[in-house]
């Protein structure tokens, strides 16, 4: 157990000190992120005033269309200088790996969500301080979801061809669950009178999906990765 | 797992759908033997390098490792080998040290950072540690690799097309780190188009044709003369 | 096509010859009339999409981690089947249901998430397609997934539209239109067990075809 702590430690640090060097794909994600948010403001925003309710939902795709964005960059990093291979190579126990990656992942998303719940709360006026614990767990929960299945499909896919468009064909479809949760139930929080029990449900449901797929993810990475 | 002096490639294939990358291969090689694996592009080198690192399975056939085949040693069996690749396996956005210190950690090294030291110093590039690894030449980052590939002291080195795009100080040196390696009893196999380099170094040769081994020709003459016999007419074996 | 098989097609072909003439025989129901006979079609194929999703997703499974290369060719035929019968079910229910409710398409959870099920099998077949060499493994990590994400769509979708009125899609059936329904259903299983079967040996010839290849390049 410690060994497969410290080799996703070991990746994760290795991840962040590479990153911080360079800082692109922080900022290009961010930026994408804030762009989305305000193409979806034009679309929905009438007569200046935002239509009713869409601030839950373009959070959530906001999150989607970054995050996919994010793990398409990540990757292929590693297949510059096939670094990815390297670490396959390595006595290294290989779900650690996953985890490594995972848990890099999730911290970029959480950057990203720190940036983006103000300003749909700013540019929507959604009321994202009623419930913030409640809306932190929904965006946790559903970011693990996300993330998880995001990072075993991106990985999959580094020596598929056509994958930049495979990443997304692939992934959408099978984190409908998350998605539906996570609108249903932030949406729930940003009523006029929050529904927390709503919410709770949503949660629950979330923190039940990501067991389920973070097991299979873990289970599935080493036959998927190897001919 | 123990520690293994021989290899043993028996009767290695593999294919891809309707392409045959390697057909019916086999070999062997010992303890302090440097093999070379030549051919022209697309014989198969990189793949046969690829199933000796376990990166891929053979589609018939098998790898011996001592006693062991591949099949049954999974992280035992990759701590002890070392590969270089093609494309040298180094993150560019860290420096030299932190490129070694990162993999001595993941191969479980205990004294990972001193490791590291020791390896930049036999790489020559003590005064460089702290340098990207995108700021290197390719013969500098090609002895970052190289140390990197035996920093965990494999007992199976695995080299592909490693005097690519050196000079010929460069080159000499590589030479004489692999001799080290080999007085260490580490059993080599590298993959090269540099025959003239490598002429004398090589203590076997796998001539490569279309995934298939072919005959050494009988006769004296330097490696580049008997490569060239074999590409032509010699028999499949 | 192996006598069994034949066998199949020919009693499925009959049956399906004979179909109108079951399913003439069962009464008219009340609200709708002549229309609601499309059922007769729909749910069985939605069965069968159902069927061949579970089946793809287990033979990938077997394929995956007991390392069964057959099972890789039962895992695409169920795939492609999955698409073809779920494609059935996606045309014919909007077909009920704008004489049903009079609207194309309405979202509630079966069709919902039958909707979502066909996309990931679609997108199996487009990642085999385009994801060259080594794909087939990773298109039975897909399947795998989806198989288990199919109780996360359900309830997901269901509770999703507990917030938007309730319209059911299985009216409780009187028994004489049990008869009609079996009937149908009967038909459908007999095809798509015939269809997979052909598909599955397909897949497995052309394996043997490739190994030929390989084998004629030693000569």
């Amino acid at each position: 157990m410690t060994a497969f702590l410290r080799v996703a430690a070991l990746v994760v640090r290795k991840d962040l000190t590479v990153e911080v060097r360079s800082l692109e794909v922080v900022s290009t994600t961010l930026f994408f992120a804030v762009t989305v948010v305000l193409i979806f403001a034009f679309g929905f925003v009438r007569e200046g005033a935002p239509m009713d309710g869409v601030a839950a939902a373009i959070l959530w795709i906001t999150v989607a269309f970054s995050g996919t964005l994010a793990l398409g960059r990540t990757f292929e990093r590693e297949r510059q200088a096939d670094t990815l291979r390297a670490l396959m190579l390595a006595p290294a126990d290989r779900p650690a790996l996953y985890a490594g990656k995972l848990a890099g992942m999730l911290l970029l998303m959480a950057l990203v969500e720190a940036v983006l719940v103000p300003l749909v709360g700013l540019l929507f006026q959604a009321p994202i301080f009623v419930a913030p614990f409640r809306l932190a767990a929904l965006l946790g929960a559903g970011t693990l979801g996300f993330a998880a299945i995001g990072t075993l499909f991106a990985a999959m896919l580094v020596r598929a061809r056509s994958r930049d468009v495979l990443l997304p064909v692939l992934l959408y479809p099978m984190t409908v669950p998350v998605m539906i949760a996570g609108v249903r139930g932030t949406a729930a929080l940003f009523q006029p009178e929050p529904d927390l029990g709503m919410a709770q449900f949503w949660i629950a449901l979330l923190v039940f999906f990501d067991v389920v797929f973070v097991t299979l993810a873990l289970w599935t990475f080493e036959p998927l990765m190897t001919d | 797992m123990s520690d293994f002096t021989q290899l043993a490639v028996v009767q290695v294939g593999r294919h891809y759908g309707r392409r045959r990358a390697l057909h019916d291969l086999s070999f062997t090689a010992r303890g302090g033997d440097i093999v070379g694996l030549l051919g022209p592009n697309g014989a198969g080198k990189s793949t046969l390098l690829a199933i000796l690192g376990t990166l891929l399975a053979p589609s018939t056939g098998r790898v011996e490792y001592g006693s062991h085949t591949s099949g049954d040693q999974g992280a035992a069996l990759r701590a002890q080998i070392g590969m270089l690749g093609h494309d040298l396996f180094l993150y560019p956005e860290l420096t030299a040290r932190e490129n070694l210190i990162f993999f001595g950690r993941l191969y479980g090294l205990a004294e990972a950072p001193a490791a590291a030291d020791a390896a930049l110093a036999r790489a020559g590039l003590a005064g460089r540690g702290d340098d990207l690894v995108s700021s290197f030449s390719r013969g500098m980052r090609q002895r970052v690799a190289l140390e990197r590939a035996l920093l965990h002291r494999p007992r199976l080195l695995l080299l592909d097309e490693p005097f690519t795009g050196l000079d010929q100080a460069s080159s000499a040196r590589l030479v004489e780190r692999l001799r080290e390696e080999q007085a260490r009893g580490v059993i080599t196999i590298l993959a090269t188009h540099d025959l003239d380099v490598v002429d004398g170094v090589l203590t076997d040769v796998v001539f490569l044709q279309g995934g298939r081994r072919v005959a050494v020709p009988p006769g004296t003459g330097g490696l580049r003369e008997r490569y060239l016999a074999a590409m032509q007419d010699g028999p499949r074996v | 096509m192996t006598t069994a098989v034949k066998a199949q097609l020919a009693v499925a072909a009959a049956m399906f010859a004979a179909a109108p003439w079951v399913i003439n025989a069962a009464p008219h129901e009340a609200t709708m009339g002549l229309v609601y006979k499309i059922y007769f079609f729909h749910m069985p194929a939605a069965w069968m999409f159902m069927v061949a999703a579970i089946v793809s997703g287990v033979a990938s499974a077997r394929f995956l981690f007991a390392k069964r290369l057959a099972s890789d060719a039962t895992a695409v035929a169920a795939a492609e089947l999955a698409v073809v019968f779920g494609l059935l079910a996606l045309v014919t229910g909007p077909l009920w249901a704008r004489k049903a409710w009079g609207v194309w398409w309405v979202w509630d959870a079966r069709l919902t998430s039958s909707l979502m099920l066909f996309l990931i099998f679609v997108a199996y077949l487009l990642l085999r397609q385009f994801g060259g060499p080594g794909a087939d493994k990773l298109s039975a990590g897909l399947a795998l997934f989806g198989m288990a994400n199919v109780p996360f769509i359900y309830v997901s979708v269901n509770y999703w539209r507990t917030l938007h009125p309730k319209t059911s899609v299985v009216p409780t059936l009187p028994v004489e239109m049990g008869v009609p329904l079996w009937f149908c259903v009967t038909a459908f299983l007999l095809l798509f067990l015939a269809l997979l079967k052909m598909r599955a040996t397909l897949e497995r010839q052309r394996a043997r075809v490739d190994a030929l290849y390989l084998s004629y390049d030693e000569a």
